[in-house]
């Protein structure tokens, strides 16, 4: 699924295939909207496509969307950002120093495979019901993958990089800065593109065992209150927020490494 | 023997300090039961059954949704990358579906089977399918294509040749994504119980959290971890034993 990204292909042709690629996500809306019609099912079960966009958009008149949204979208990201400075900093301290890596190996290595989830009560008892203790469980589930990418990104880099970088004279600020984070960029953002949609999935189950405001508390009243609409509406809206961050981190893991060789050759979205 | 004692001296230093905090009045013992209190409550609450019997209900609901997915899954993926047609229909979809928290579903299930084991059946099956379908998918389209048509030149039939050749260089990846799979499992589990069940791991800590027992909801989040823990490890064995067939 690789696509040619510069022009060398006439507009109309990736008009086209963009078209294409949409078809199939297109006959989904319409097949949803022509079951929950005709189809054997109660509007409970599966409500039209169309109903849950009128609810959509209710929900956005009101504003209670952008609260929702805003909510969860803010604890992620905080959490996000946290995972993302501490998970390169604990990272790039493993990869270099001996005794912090002694000390923090096992406990990455046992703690990565772990369902982290399991520790939300424990979270919410140490640290109550509010945003703190959502971003906690997100940071707390999120920076393994940072971490384990960081160290893989340090370890890769090419020895005769650093040497040369010692010959011309680089002290270790420099060597951090100028060599070994830009040559780890790539794993690092790799590992960063794990987190994000992780964010998004740990703040959404938080914000349904927790309740109150946020697209997962939001769905969890509704659910309580038998309303479907109110479900399906949270679902959309969830898969929306999901695909915008994936697709913008793509974008800005092009940006970065505008400089590297995989941009310049083939783009795969994935 | 003794690298390994070196290796995982800082775990025991962290249980260490878990026993001691809460013992020096470091933390509140409401906060950070000790862990030999912990250890205690474990050994009660499988002595008493509870978490034997929420446990197997667990594991019954984690084994089967994973066990439809990788069937389902792997055969969608294989089908995608054997069959053009199909890749370009299933290909957006899996690409819409694949970033989309597949949490968000628990309360549609919920919805649709209830509380009990059904809807965690579904929910695990949902959610585990599109890493093991991208796995097989990505496996099967990399098999070399010069095995394939020397297979075919041989006189192998279209089955036979997924059989014997497609099948066999896609396992390392859809191994892979299995993996993934298998963590997912373990998280939707946990999520979905914690959030609406009336049995199972999740639900035992909730249960035991809110009634003001948390040594006992302690130990079960340290046994829902370490399984899953232990489950990544065996699974990593099996996959070393299944592809010693490559150097």
């Amino acid at each position: 699924m690789a696509r040619v990204a510069n022009g060398t292909a006439p507009w109309w042709r990736n008009l086209a295939w963009g078209t294409a690629r949409l078809l199939p996500i297109v006959l989904l809306a319409l097949g949803w909207e022509l079951f929950a019609r005709y189809g054997n099912v109660t509007p409970f079960m599966l409500p039209r496509l169309s109903a849950v966009c009128v609810r959509i958009f209710d929900d956005a008149m009101t504003g209670e969307l952008f609260l929702n949204v805003g909510l969860t979208l803010y604890r992620a990201l905080v959490g996000f950002l946290i995972s993302a400075v501490g998970g390169v900093m604990l990272g790039a301290a493993m990869a270099r120093n001996v005794s912090i890596r002694w000390f923090f190996d096992p406990i990455v290595s046992v703690g990565f495979p772990m369902p982290k989830i399991a520790f939300l009560p424990i979270v919410v008892l140490w640290l109550g019901f509010f945003d703190v203790s959502k971003i906690a469980i997100v940071v707390f589930d999120v920076i393994f993958p940072v971490v384990t990418a960081t160290i893989a990104g340090f370890q890769s880099v090419e020895r005769e990089l650093i040497w040369s970088a010692r010959n011309m004279g680089a002290g270790n600020r420099e060597l951090m800065w100028q060599v070994m984070l830009p040559a780890a960029l790539p794993q690092v953002l790799t590992g960063l593109q794990v987190a994000l949609p992780l964010c998004l999935i740990v703040t959404v189950v938080a914000e349904m065992a927790m309740g109150g405001y946020g697209l997962g508390g939001a769905m969890m009243t509704a659910s309580r209150f038998a309303d479907s609409r109110g479900v399906f509406a949270g679902i959309v809206e969830i898969a929306v927020v999901g695909f915008v961050l994936v697709k913008l981190m793509a974008v800005v893991r092009r940006r970065l490494l505008l400089w590297h060789e995989e941009t310049s050759t083939t783009i795969s979205m994935r | 023997m003794k690298s390994a004692l070196i290796r995982y001296l800082p775990l025991a230093l962290l249980a260490l300090a878990w026993e001691l905090a809460p013992r020096l009045g470091l933390v509140s013992p409401l906060a950070l039961p000790p862990l030999t209190g912990v250890l205690g409550a474990w050994v009660d609450l499988i002595r008493d059954g509870e978490l034997v019997t929420n446990g197997a209900s667990s594991l019954y609901r984690a084994g089967a949704g994973l066990a439809l997915a990788i069937v389902i899954g792997a055969a969608l993926g294989v089908f995608m990358a054997w069959w053009r047609p199909v890749n370009a229909l299933i290909s957006p979809l899996v690409e819409l579906f694949y970033p989309m928290p597949k949490s968000a579903l628990i309360p549609v299930t919920v919805l649709w089977l209830g509380f009990g084991d059904g809807s965690k059946i579904l929910l695990i099956f949902l959610g585990c399918m599109l890493p093991v379908t991208l796995g097989a998918f990505n496996g099967a389209r990399g098999s070399d294509r010069v095995l394939v048509w020397s297979a075919r030149s041989m006189g192998a039939s279209r089955l036979r040749i997924l059989r014997d050749v497609v099948l066999p260089s896609a396992m390392p990846e859809l191994l892979n994504g299995i993996r993934t799979a298998l963590a997912l499992a373990f998280i939707l589990l946990v999520s979905s119980e914690l959030i609406a069940a009336q049995r199972g791991f999740g639900y035992l800590i909730g249960y035991l959290g809110s009634s003001g027992s948390y040594e006992g909801m302690f130990a079960v989040v340290l046994t829902v971890a370490l399984l899953g823990f232990a489950a990544d490890r065996f699974y990593q064995l099996l996959v070393q034993r299944l592809l010693q067939w490559r150097e």
